[in-house]
């Protein structure tokens, strides 16, 4: 009766404490990536293609998300805004939103469905088919030659993509406001570069989406190189890499914005 | 066996999270031989290969490659000692984003700084030396599994390396691909004088090449010897494991806790 009565708190209490752990283990981890990312500098070549695989051919999908979220930014804008007569501002809120939230944050999420699960699904296809222990084995440290690159890919890769998501976004309602609703514009652009400041918004805006660039690409190569070596242990750490990037993403920016803004 | 042991192992145990694998063994590979380790699956074999490139630490004794404890060698100088040492894995383990020749000269390239026209050469000897010259611009996708198996190979022997560790590498293949594996290790073990370590339970391939053998059984050496000494043995547990009888000292059935009566409620139905 007691067993039946404790064992939900108990069952919380072993999800809290191997959270915390793989917490304590994935600080560990980031630690060892630092420590052997000396080797990244010598083997830039292995970062640049890795930049490529994350980075350039996540292009299109940010490309296409960032003007389409600025054109509904605009549609949504221009009519809150008309019912206060200020359809002027709307260069201004379609900036705002992107260059402080919106840009980095579902950029950080495209990144990590785009690139984060592909990043996982290999570094644990690899540990599955023994590429990683057959690594060890000639004396070479695979966190230096899989884990960092990738890591310092992903680092980098992100405020580009995150500052391309802010740049289609303004173009989209630009489209939408200026084109094909009619709006002047040069009030469009000059509303916006009043209310965009560099170092407030833009620089602020960048800082979130770097930060996002470290957790998110930290949790994929974690999640690959601790995935269980089987078809199902992938498959489970590349669905843990969207679900906990995701989370992690809105909870960060929480934390940022409240001390950011 | 002789003396001038390359490796030995010193009353080494060894346990996963405190379930015992390997207990107390002792045994000594002489330098420039070709020993197996045979033993049914999920004896602890893998796990002697694993104490030897240095992947595990033995929890107890001493496990001596060359002169030098494994176990106490720090992360540079276990890379040191690896870098010394080829080794097969089950299935190959190529690095599938790189094409055969990539893969034949990643070691080259890891830890050496040789000049391009020259590691093309290495590779291409390496390459033909596995009887593959001509696939080296092939992706790891495009090979049959013996052909992955023996560019593998190049890729091990590519430094050279005083110690060559086989896990088991006829598993999968066909007759005449593991005809050809078997013929390259034992040449190779011959031509380059290296001091080689197989772990297999493929008993008749493995006795026409090897120099010694190994058995072990539940973590422990059950039976040794050369390969006339092991097919003449009449040992039970040898003699089943070389003639593969399906009952014997390993037995048929696993070890249930209940009878089969009780698992199908026989005895209920008959008071019943």
């Amino acid at each position: 009766m007691l067993d039946t009565v404790l064992s939900p708190f108990r069952h919380i209490g072993h999800l809290t404490v191997n959270a915390i752990w793989r917490l304590g283990f994935a600080c560990r981890f980031l630690f060892a990536v630092l420590m052997a990312s000396g080797q990244c500098l010598t083997r830039f070549g292995l970062v640049i293609r890795e930049i490529y695989f994350a980075g350039v051919l996540s292009l299109i999908i940010i490309i296409v998300s960032g003007l389409f979220v600025g054109m509904v930014l605009g549609l949504q804008g221009y009519n809150t805004l008309a019912r206060f007569g200020s359809s002027d501002a709307l260069g201004a809120l379609v900036a705002l939103s992107l260059l402080r939230e919106l840009g980095p944050v579902l950029a950080a999420l495209l990144f990590a469905s785009r690139s984060g699960s592909a990043m996982t699904a290999e570094i644990g296809l690899m540990k599955a088919t023994e590429q990683l222990d057959a690594m060890g084995v000639m004396a070479v440290d695979p966190l230096a030659r899989v884990v960092a690159p990738r890591f310092w890919a992903g680092v980098l890769s992100m405020p580009v993509l995150a500052a391309l998501f802010n740049v289609m976004g303004i173009l989209g309602g630009y489209l939408v406001g200026v084109v094909m609703i009619g709006l002047d514009s040069g009030t469009y652009w000059s509303q916006m570069n009043n209310s965009v400041d560099l170092h407030f918004d833009v620089v602020n805006g960048l800082i979130k989406s770097l930060v996002f660039g470290v957790a998110v690409t930290l949790i994929a190569v974690f999640e690959g190189y601790d995935a269980t070596p089987t078809a199902a242990g992938v498959s489970s750490a590349t669905t843990r890499t969207v679900v906990t990037s995701a989370l992690v993403i809105l909870a960060l920016d929480f934390i940022l914005t409240a001390f950011m803004f | 066996m002789s003396s001038d042991p390359f490796i030995e192992f010193r009353n080494v145990s060894f346990a996963y999270s405190g379930r015992p694998i390997l207990k107390n063994i002792n045994l000594r590979i002489p330098r420039g031989k070709l020993v197996a380790i045979m033993g049914g699956s999920g004896s602890g074999k893998t796990t002697l290969l694993s104490l030897i490139s240095g992947q595990n630490r033995a929890q107890h004794g001493q496990v001596i490659v060359d002169g030098r404890d494994v176990g106490q060698m720090k992360s540079r100088e276990l890379y040191e000692h690896r870098r010394r040492m080829g080794m097969l894995f089950q299935f190959g383990a190529l690095f599938t984003d790189l094409s055969v020749f990539e893969n034949v000269a990643f070691p080259l390239r890891e830890h050496t700084r040789l000049p391009e026209s020259m590691l093309r050469d290495l590779v291409l000897l390496k390459l033909n030396a596995v009887g593959l010259r001509g696939t080296q611009e092939l992706m790891p996708a495009e090979l049959s599994g013996g052909m992955s198996r023996r560019v593998a190979l190049a890729r091990a022997i590519a430094l050279d390396p005083q110690l060559m560790l086989y896990d088991e590498p006829f598993t999968g293949l066909d007759p005449i691909s593991l005809g050809v594996i078997s013929l390259l290790i034992r040449r190779l073990n011959q031509a380059l004088g290296t001091t080689a370590v197989m772990v297999t339970h493929d008993v008749h391939k493995s006795l026409d090449i090897v120099d010694h053998v190994y058995f072990v059984a539940n973590g422990e050496i059950v039976a040794e010897g050369t390969p006339e000494q092991v097919r003449a043995s009449d040992l039970p547990w040898v003699h089943q494991f070389v003639y593969g009888e399906a009952d014997g000292p390993v037995h048929f059935a696993y070890p249930a806790s209940t009878t089969l009566v009780d698992d199908l409620n026989l005895g209920d139905e008959n008071h019943a």
